[in-house]
């Protein structure tokens, strides 16, 4: 069942006087439980992309459907409810309240959910747990290493049991060994049934995917499915 | 989000840069404390005036001669209008006019200074029965005794002084006995008065008493009074007296029913009304004067709210992303200037106590009474109103610039 239909998605900026195109055309769906990485080189259109399916921000062009609605059809709170209930969001920068701890940051996003505030430490703390943080649970996010505020930040994405997990970047500011750690718990996220929408430009990143969309200068250039077996070469190159 | 988070997140936000707030907040812990102060000095110096007036009694009922004052040159006609003479004071006496009266004594009021041996001293000099004066102030003579009814009728020469004429003309000898000049007339003085200070609008310390019949003749030739000072039975009846004595003297001065009054009567109630009336309208004068440091407190915290929504744009960007709706991040911000501002009202208040406690023990040693220190309950509450309502007013800006951030943009922001 499609998640996710785009019918010729397009995004126009306006800065001053001065129209960017930064996405045009873009036609594509994703099935509930799948596994897409979206790839292409810098100023490509992915993140922008990205931001459209997230709901972070609106298509100017073509016809947007998440859960069956278009975007057209949701008030911004009521966009806000979709983004909080229904998807996660992975940043490449953590975006982690440097002054608050692991359970706090992963507490953030029931603090705007209806979920009864009785749930709230127990499902925190289950999130924590499923990224291999426990221990860390009382620590203040500015004194994790890197790839542990990632997966502070994963824990976040998962506390409200979302349907889809978007990552930007999630590997771009980690060490190899960190960005496999963190690529292991978004692809287990995936073999729990998660559908995860996966932003980067590296194609060993890209290809722990079933299907990868690879966009240039806004267009979608190509959208493949991935060969099992190269997946396991790729992977065994990185380490 | 629940009110209790968005207390926890203000408040964790205020306490990591809690130099800024304290800074941010000092505008309105100055506005809200000085406030607190004058209030309380306001109040300290209505109930220490009313407690002095209420000793006169709120039996007592005044008469004055001419239109009654509505401005300052009015009071001078006061003294120079002859309308008061004794027929009004033996027309007020008969019982059939006014039944409640129970004590009228007449007063004059004579200028100039008073002498012995070479000393001089400007007092307040009255015509008046001092056993009154006594009665209605509660002092007591420490030397001598006071002239009575008999010296009154006789013209007599005699006076009660107060304890600062006594130091003044006399030092340290005795003063009973010896004669005071004053206009050329001696006086014998009977009886000194315990110092008292000042006791409503008189400082008895400062007052020389002789018989108001001497003071008339002997003193300033004329045959009324300035004023006509009565006691009714008891407070209840001070309406109706009031009503009888207008009666009487409309009778006795001939006016028609379409005249105006050549006299005026005041009652103590009414002067504890007026003075209510003055020290509420200087109290609110002077806090409205000093509201403005509330509003330059307030454009403080608008300032400092507006450089933290900045500061925090990625977090913004980041809630949003989360869930959080426009209204979440406007009642997160909103709350947040609302405790800065809350925070400086209590400290104000705690510091406007702490500043009205000094100033009654300051006030009580300067003006030589005991000066209650007064802090009305309304005031501390009215101060965390005007606090909570200063948030509001100044932060909902900030809060809505934040909360009108498109999330994308804000997460872009570096």
């Amino acid at each position: 069942m499609a998640l996710i239909e785009a019918q010729n998605v397009g995004k126009i900026y306006h800065t001053g006087k001065v129209e960017t195109q930064a996405l045009r055309e873009a036609s594509f769906t994703i099935n509930a439980g799948e596994f897409v990485s979206i790839m292409g080189p810098s100023g490509s259109g992915k993140s922008t992309l990205l931001h459209v399916l997230g709901f972070l921000d609106r298509n100017t062009e073509g016809m947007y459907r998440f859960d069956g609605k278009t975007i057209d059809d949701y008030s911004s709170n009521e966009l806000a409810r979709v983004r909080n209930k229904r998807m996660g969001f992975v940043f490449q920068s953590f975006n982690l309240l440097a002054k608050a701890t692991v359970i706090e940051n992963v507490k953030l996003p029931l603090l705007y959910s209806d979920v009864h505030e009785k749930l709230w430490d127990e499902m925190a703390r289950h999130a924590v747990d499923s990224v291999g943080l426990s221990h860390r649970i009382g620590y203040h996010s500015s004194d994790l290493s890197g790839g542990e505020k990632q997966r502070v930040a994963i824990a976040r994405a998962l506390v409200n049991n979302p349907a889809v997990v978007f990552a930007d970047e999630p590997t771009g500011n980690l060490d190899s060994k960190s960005g496999a750690q963190v690529m292991g718990i978004i692809e287990n996220l995936h073999h729990q049934g998660k559908t995860i929408i996966l932003i980067t430009h590296e194609t060993y990143t890209a290809e722990y995917a079933q299907r990868i969309i690879t966009l240039a200068d806004g267009r979608i250039e190509n959208d493949r499915k991935v060969r099992e077996d190269t997946k396991s070469i790729n992977r065994h190159f990185v380490k | 989000m629940k009110l209790r988070y968005l207390f926890t997140t203000a408040g964790t936000s205020v306490w990591t840069h809690r130099t800024r707030s304290l800074l941010t907040i000092l505008g309105i812990v100055i506005g809200v404390a000085s406030i607190m102060l004058i209030v309380s000095i306001g109040k300290g110096a209505e109930k220490l005036i009313l407690d002095q007036i209420g000793g006169m009694g709120a039996d007592t009922i005044v008469v004055r001669p001419g239109k009654e004052p509505t401005g300052p040159s009015d009071f001078a006609d006061t003294l120079f209008a002859d309308s008061l003479k004794d027929a009004d004071v033996a027309a007020l006496k008969k019982k059939s006019n006014v039944p409640d009266l129970v004590e009228i004594v007449p007063a004059v009021i004579v200028s100039g200074t008073a002498s012995y041996r070479g000393e001089t001293y400007r007092p307040t000099t009255f015509g008046w029965s001092v056993e009154l004066l006594s009665r209605m102030f509660k002092v007591y003579p420490v030397e001598g005794i006071l002239f009575g009814e008999d010296e009154i009728r006789a013209n007599a020469n005699v006076a009660v002084i107060g304890a600062k004429v006594k130091e003044e003309l006399f030092g340290i000898e005795s003063a009973v006995g010896k004669n005071v000049r004053i206009k050329d007339k001696n006086f014998r003085i009977v009886g000194v008065f315990e110092s008292h200070g000042q006791a409503a609008f008189l400082n008895v310390d400062e007052t020389i008493v002789i018989p108001y019949t001497t003071a008339q003749k002997y003193l300033l030739g004329i045959t009324y009074y300035h004023e006509i000072m009565m006691r009714a039975e008891s407070p209840d009846v001070v309406a109706q007296t009031v009503r009888d004595i207008e009666a009487t003297l409309r009778t006795s001065h001939k006016i028609p029913d379409s005249g105006e009054n050549d006299f005026f009567i005041e009652t103590q109630q009414g002067l504890v009304d007026q003075i209510s009336t003055i020290i509420g309208v200087l109290t609110a004068f002077l806090s409205s004067v000093v509201a403005i440091s509330l509003v330059v407190g307030g454009i403080g915290v608008m300032n400092i709210m507006l450089v933290s929504v900045t500061e925090r744009t990625r977090e913004i960007g980041l809630r949003k992303a989360l869930g959080a709706t426009n209204r979440d991040i406007l009642s997160q911000f909103l709350v947040e200037s609302v405790l800065l501002t809350l925070s400086g009202g209590l400290i104000g208040i705690l510091g406007g106590v702490l500043l009205s406690l000094a100033a009654s023990l300051v006030l009580s040693i300067t003006v030589g009474t005991s000066w209650g220190f007064t802090l009305p309950l309304s005031a501390a509450l009215l101060a965390i109103g005007v606090s909570v309502a200063v948030g509001l007013v100044f932060g909902i800006y900030p809060a809505r610039q934040a909360s009108q951030k498109s999330p994308i943009e804000a997460l872009r922001y570096e």
